[in-house]
């Protein structure tokens, strides 16, 4: 199952071309970028590991790309996201994020169904992977 | 992307029985304007002029071709730009940065100054990160290392310049259509450095030698300067800045257009402080406040010593 977060994460994959073409897009703007990447794929893990620290004052998106590819080779079969931060007063957040890297085979997410009283049921995601310990999911 | 990279994903090829118009390529470029600013700014410097030319024109010529689809691969154009204090390293580099915008070999034409304390660390592990940092901000520019040689000490076998050299190395052979490496250096002090790293040598395409200015030339430089300012030498302080520059030149630490900015720093001051003097003799005009008298050079350390030692 191809998880689906952050921006064209229902489009197809980019190509490093496009990849690199949004990045200055988000340069263009004003906004920093930082590299991070995770083995925990579940919607509520808002907190990926940092890949080297943010990136203030760059001008080309080439440098961005530099780390990207930097991630990919030491995590070839992780999850590996762009965010662009905007540092604009009363914005202060994020306001970009896409998936440019996801291991070859995603296992996807089980349901899981708790019975509560009165016959209630709760209900929550677990993602397959999450079985394995970290650093050993993919 | 809203430059003109984007427009370069899809090609589109001329057939071979077309020709291109190397006029309009040239105009479009607006390159001629950049050059003959160079031309009106920078006083003498021919061997660098001539060279900026050619890397023009080349890049001129390589855009023209690669209409046609014939494609080479992007030139290298680090470049070694050496030569005493003062004789427009910096300046050349800055405009260098624009040229190569202008002619889209570049992509932003931004230029990042930096010495050894901006690419060395201090610590085990810390100058791999800082290297890269610096390599990131100036990706789409130039990245215009001065004293380069610092960077190389061979004294200190742990010293970490060697590891940003390497990683410098790296993205300069890599990643040429990213960036633009210009080392600067005192040319003795460069010879040297790149004596102790071959590969760097031959990395850098280009090595440009800043000749000395002449007098001639110092004067006018001092008078571009001192138009930049708005100030102007009458007739007689001009006779007597001649005089200071000769003097000047024979002179120890002489730093070319650098201390002939100073010195005109230090008129100014004298001026201002002789129309202080003058309060009580009434108003100012225009041409007062803005014409450095011969007294106002003439007053200058550099005469006094030429003086005594006539006396001896």
């Amino acid at each position: 199952m191809r998880i689906t977060q952050g921006t064209f994460s229902f489009l197809p994959e980019l190509t490093d071309k496009e990849i690199q073409a949004q990045i200055q897009y988000a340069l263009n703007q004003g906004w920093s970028c930082s590299v991070e990447y995770t083995d925990d794929p579940h919607p509520r893990n808002s907190y990926w590991e940092m890949f080297g620290h943010p990136m203030f004052d760059l001008k080309d998106a080439a440098g961005i790309m530099m780390e990207v590819n930097n991630c990919r080779k030491t995590f070839p079969n992780h999850y590996v996201k762009i965010n662009a931060f905007d540092s604009t007063r009363a914005i202060e957040s994020i306001r970009l994020s896409f998936i440019v890297n996801r291991p070859k085979d995603e296992p996807g997410y089980k349901l899981v169904r708790q019975e509560a009283g009165g016959r209630t049921v709760r209900y929550t995601t677990v993602p397959y992977s999450a079985d394995k310990p970290a650093g050993k999911r993919y | 992307m809203n430059d003109a990279s984007l427009e370069n994903v899809v090609p589109s090829e001329l057939p071979a029985n077309e020709e291109v118009d190397l006029a309009t390529i040239y105009r479009e470029s607006n390159i001629s304007s950049l050059l003959d600013q160079l031309d009106r700014e920078l006083v003498g410097l021919a061997p660098v002029k001539t060279r900026i030319r050619e890397i023009a024109a080349f890049l001129l010529i390589e855009k023209a071709r690669s209409q046609f689809g014939l494609t080479a691969g992007a030139p290298s154009l680090h470049m070694s730009f050496t030569g005493n204090p003062g004789t427009g390293k910096t300046t050349v580099a800055l405009r260098m940065a624009e040229i190569l915008h202008r002619l889209g070999y570049v992509r932003k034409g931004h230029l990042v100054a930096v010495t050894r304390d901006d690419l060395v660390g201090q610590y085990i592990g810390h100058t791999a990160p800082k290297t890269k940092e610096v390599l990131k901000k100036a990706m789409g520019g130039v990245l215009f290392i001065d004293e380069a040689y610092y960077l190389y000490r061979p004294e200190n076998e742990r010293d970490y310049g060697q590891e940003a050299i390497e990683i410098l190395l790296q993205v300069m052979e890599n990643q040429r259509e990213d960036l633009v490496v210009i080392l600067a250096g005192y040319k003795d002090r460069m010879d040297t450095f790149f004596q102790s790293n071959p590969g760097m040598s031959s990395r850098i395409a280009h090595h440009i030698d800043f000749p000395d200015y002449s007098g001639d030339e110092l004067l006018e430089i001092a008078q571009l300067m001192l138009e930049k300012m708005q100030y102007q030498l009458s007739p007689p302080a001009e006779a007597a800045m001649r005089e200071y520059i000769l003097l000047r030149l024979a002179q120890p630490h002489f730093a070319n257009a650098r201390s002939i900015r100073n010195a005109l720093d230090r008129a100014r001051l004298r001026l201002a402080n002789r129309l202080f003097s003058e309060m009580a003799n009434g108003g100012l005009g225009k041409n007062a406040l803005m014409t450095l008298e011969a007294a106002d050079i003439r007053a200058s350390r550099v005469f006094q010593e030429a003086t005594e030692q006539q006396k001896q």
